[in-house]
């Protein structure tokens, strides 16, 4: 059972392939400078704050603490190294890289342009599971808390979208709004209703987003996560292009819509709630990162998930920088930064796509 | 070389059934036009026999196999459906839309850029779009939009070719140039079957008509014995002239609002 054969000579399409070919060199080479800049970006970022510390000396840090020969810092200098900065800096990136790893997988899923884990519900339900173990002290790990919720909302969200009708992309976001209105009513009233001195600042933390407390647990958790749900996403990339002309073209190319849909956006939620449960709800990167990617090399997923993972790194490393740096000794919650950098391009956004439909 | 039959497909939808109890076939190398009033069941009949979504009852074969057992990329290696109005939020570029088609063929990893590159310029130059490889097919009009859907069903490269109004949104020379590449493509042993609105078009390019009414077969066979003047009139109520067109020799027909019942 072989395909018809259709003899066309190919001669105007040289054109195309050098194109085309060019496209995929461009998408490896951005590749390699984003994680160059990520690298370098870590490297200078674990430089700034109060205390002044040379490049060489964050190296040093590193290479002693990985058993590679190399003189110890004095131990003060080294625990301002190793202790505080490398891990908040560490899971700066990898908060960074899931945000907008998930971002770019839900606007293909949802076919949303401005989807993102915020609008679908999930920061809040997140949020929600967190501030709920913080303050009622119920005896569940953050983490696990902040999942429940992310997934809680993200069910109730395609649920009520699907009571509603087809499961359009509008929809499902106006449902993520109302979910989101929900959870951050119920987060309030938990507030309100027990929090007591010191947890105000701890639960506005939360909500505003900060990783002030990141530790290398923060960094297992978070890193864990790209690794385990993050790298895989990145490997089906392509099965999200399929989605691109909707669920009976997807069909029609042998993908089966509903099983991909419901997994990909339960591991979506899974890699949220792990960068919600140490971070906070941190908005923004998740929309604003996978659109500027997109500017760059085109909407293909198998280019898109990768480089929006290295920005989202870059982008969220520099942010937080700037939230212990800018006001130091106070310290702003990076959910202010990513908010105040984000909702301008969010607006041009907007604001394009009239231009365009 | 693989035929398309179906039988007693059922499908309900909102509380009434879309499509009661068609039977269909399609000889391999040859174009049968699915045609019916609006209403008539023809996109659902598609989705139906492109087993995008399964019907209520009823059984559908590729060859001589049945579609819905079939794994779900084996059955996108045998038939490619172009939908009617397909839009994308996604500004992927003509060239990746058209690739979408070789998505079965290569998997999730597909290696062999150059095959793929070959086959996406092949189909891109049968529709007539390979100076449209690189735009955004959001910056499309509705035709080249269309041509574009085309293109990455060609792609697909399956033996098996289903149309929901391939000819919508064209001008009348992509029309009749994009019917003129259904019947290439049956002549080289595609199976193709596409709902028409146009019965001129099923008239002069198909070998086989389907005549869908409220969900049920009316009519079917070759297109000279089926597309007669007094089922178009029974189907459609309109009056209905078949000419023989002076050039080409194909059937061409005259249509024209019904005569008024003569009163006495």
């Amino acid at each position: 059972m072989t395909a018809p054969d259709r003899t066309v000579t190919a001669v105007p399409g040289a054109n195309l392939r050098d194109l085309v070919r060019a496209s995929r060199i461009t998408a490896v080479s951005v590749g390699g400078v984003l994680a160059v800049l990520l690298v370098v970006s870590i490297a200078v970022a674990v430089t700034i704050g109060p205390a002044s510390i040379r490049v060489d000396e964050v190296w040093r840090s590193i290479a002693s603490h990985l058993g590679i020969g190399a003189s110890p810092l004095t131990p003060l200098r080294d625990g301002i190294v190793w202790q505080l900065r490398l891990p908040r800096i560490l899971t700066a990136a990898a908060v960074g890289a899931g945000l907008a790893l998930s971002g770019a997988v839900m606007q293909a899923l949802t076919r949303n342009a401005l989807a993102d884990p915020y609008l679908l519900g999930l920061s809040s339900g997140a949020s929600l599971g967190a501030v709920a173990v913080v303050l009622l002290g119920a005896g569940l790990l953050l983490p696990v808390a902040a999942f429940g919720g992310a997934m809680a909302a993200l069910v109730a969200t395609l649920a009520l979208a699907r009571a509603a009708g087809a499961l359009t992309p509008a929809r499902t976001v106006l449902a993520g709004v109302a979910v989101s209105s929900l959870a951050g009513a119920i987060t309030s009233l938990v507030i309100f209703w027990t929090a007591t001195g010191d947890s105000y600042r701890e639960i506005l933390g939360w909500l505003l987003g900060s990783l002030a407390s990141a530790r290398w647990e923060a960094v297992a958790i978070t890193v864990g996560a790209i690794a385990i749900i993050g790298i895989p996403l990145m490997l089906v990339a392509r099965i999200l292009d399929a989605f691109a002309f909707g669920d009976t073209s997807a069909a029609a190319l042998g993908v089966p819509v509903d099983a991909v849909r419901w997994v990909l956006l339960g591991a979506t939620a899974l890699l949220t709630g792990a960068m919600v449960s140490v971070s906070g709800s941190i908005g923004f990167v998740g929309l604003v990162l996978p659109h500027a990617v997109r500017l760059l090399t085109g909407p293909g997923h198998r280019r898109l998930l990768p480089l929006s993972a290295l920005a989202g790194a870059i982008f969220l490393v520099w942010a937080d920088t700037a939230a212990r740096d800018l006001f130091a000794p106070r310290e702003l919650p990076v959910g202010v930064v990513t908010a105040i950098l984000g909702a301008p391009v969010f607006a041009l956004l907007l604001i394009r796509r009239r231009g365009r439909t | 070389m693989t035929g398309l039959g179906a039988e007693r497909i059922q499908v309900g939808a909102g509380g009434r059934l879309v499509v009661d109890g068609v039977d269909c076939t399609a000889q391999s190398g040859t174009v049968t036009a699915v045609i019916g009033p609006n209403g008539a069941g023809k996109s659902t009949l598609l989705r139906a026999l492109a087993a995008v979504s399964r019907p209520d009852s009823g059984t559908v074969r590729y060859g001589d196999q049945d579609a819905f057992a079939l794994p779900r990329r084996q059955r996108a290696r045998l038939a490619a459906l172009v939908e009617q109005d397909a839009t994308t939020e996604l500004d992927l570029t003509v060239a990746d839309s058209v690739a979408l088609g070789r998505l079965p063929h290569e998997g999730l990893w597909g290696a062999d850029l150059a095959e793929r590159d070959r086959v996406v310029t092949e189909s891109l130059e049968a529709v007539g779009m390979v100076a449209f490889a690189d735009r955004r097919v959001t910056s499309l009009s509705g035709g080249e939009r269309q041509r574009a859907l085309l293109a990455k069903a060609l792609a697909q490269a399956t033996p098996l070719l289903l149309l929901d109004e391939p000819t919508n949104h064209l001008d009348i020379a992509a029309q009749l140039a994009t019917l003129a590449l259904l019947r290439s493509m049956a002549a080289s042993g595609t199976t193709v079957l596409a709902a028409l609105h146009d019965l001129g078009h099923a008239a002069a390019y198909s070998d086989s008509v389907l005549v869908l009414a409220g969900g049920r077969v009316v009519a079917a066979g070759p297109t000279q014995e089926v597309l007669v003047p007094d089922l178009i009139r029974r189907v459609y109520g309109v009056d209905a002239v078949v000419l023989t067109h002076p050039g080409t020799g194909r059937p061409v027909l005259a249509l024209s609002e019904p005569a008024p019942v003569p009163t006495r």
